[in-house]
């Protein structure tokens, strides 16, 4: 059995916003972008990495979610509990300037954690956590 | 007049962007725990009173936004004194605490033992990186005070993200270690 893991999804509250922030901030190329609106599914994805994608997604856009689950789930985005992602790059420092450089919200500057590992967090516009880990 | 629906909308518009301004304060504490910061200077900077911000602030997050910046001052605390090659005082001013009677009281509430008594104690466990990384509670057979703050019995976090084992046995203020 050969499976990969083909796409991650986050939400997202400005279609627009979020698809800057991926393209320009952190260099995803996007593959596709399709629906109008605030429904919009944007996929994006690391250049040379063509296996691997992030959907942009509405949340919420399950017909089956309530309205009092609609208003939790926004909730959470806008306190920054909801979505988050674990991205990893050979070259840390580099990349924090990049998006510091930005009007990027910063959660946490390169640090070296007690369990080994030296990673980074700032916020996606849609209030998603993304942290950052220095392969080496 | 406006319409009830469009009175709604806009209710709840405001509201998540007063989430969104809870969440850059909690993201400011995480970003700048070790800087002399305290509630005043973090409602200054979302334009809120002390009170309203932590009114708000607790009813967010279940805590107030004092215990917030204790607990993420306590757990790299910890993580300081484990690595064994700062003192006590050393220690408290480094993560932004002004008073060590402050750092101590809350440094013992939060893991179960005073910072004096936990640093020794990871100089005798030795510092294996990995078992640095498992609640060290765990592995204790003694089932004595956890000297790592994580007082969360049975949780393995071998094989998790690390940023994620460290989230689930971050000490949480609600769960305060018995003493």
């Amino acid at each position: 059995m050969k499976l990969t893991i083909h796409t991650s999804v986050l939400p997202h509250d400005d279609p627009d916003a979020s698809l800057a922030f991926y393209r320009d901030v952190l260099g995803f190329e996007v593959r596709s972008d399709v629906g109008q609106g605030r429904m919009r599914w944007v996929t994006v994805g690391p250049p040379g990495q063509p296996d691997t994608s992030l959907l942009l997604a509405p949340p919420a856009a399950d017909p089956g979610i309530t309205e009092d689950e609609r208003r939790t789930i926004a909730e959470m985005m806008a306190k920054g509990t909801y979505g988050w992602i674990l991205l990893a790059t050979p070259d840390l420092d580099e990349v924090f300037e990049k998006v510091q450089a930005g009007d990027t919200e910063v959660v946490q500057e390169p640090t070296e954690q007690p369990y080994g590992v030296r990673d980074c967090a700032f916020r996606d516009p849609a209030g998603n956590l993304v942290r950052i880990q220095e392969l080496r | 007049m406006c319409p009830p629906e469009l009175r709604r909308a806009r209710i709840e518009a405001q509201r998540l962007s007063d989430l969104a301004r809870l969440r850059r304060v909690r993201d400011r504490t995480d970003r700048e725990y070790a800087q002399p910061l305290n509630v005043e200077a973090l409602a200054r900077g979302v334009n809120m009173s002390a009170g309203h911000l932590s009114r708000q602030f607790r009813a967010a997050y279940g805590e107030s936004p004092y215990a917030y910046l204790m607990t993420r001052r306590i757990e790299r605390a910890a993580a300081l004194l484990r690595r064994g090659d700062l003192s006590v005082t050393e220690v408290c001013f480094a993560v932004g605490c002004a008073s060590l009677g402050t750092f101590t009281t809350r440094f013992t509430e939060l893991v179960g033992m005073p910072p004096g008594a936990f640093r020794r104690r990871a100089a005798q466990a030795g510092t294996d990186p990995a078992e640095a990384a498992v609640p060290a509670g765990a592995a204790d057979p003694t089932g004595a005070a956890d000297p790592a703050g994580t007082a969360e019995p049975g949780i393995k976090v071998e094989g998790m993200p690390a940023c994620v084992a460290k989230q689930v046995t971050r000490p949480v203020r609600n769960r305060v270690a018995r003493v």
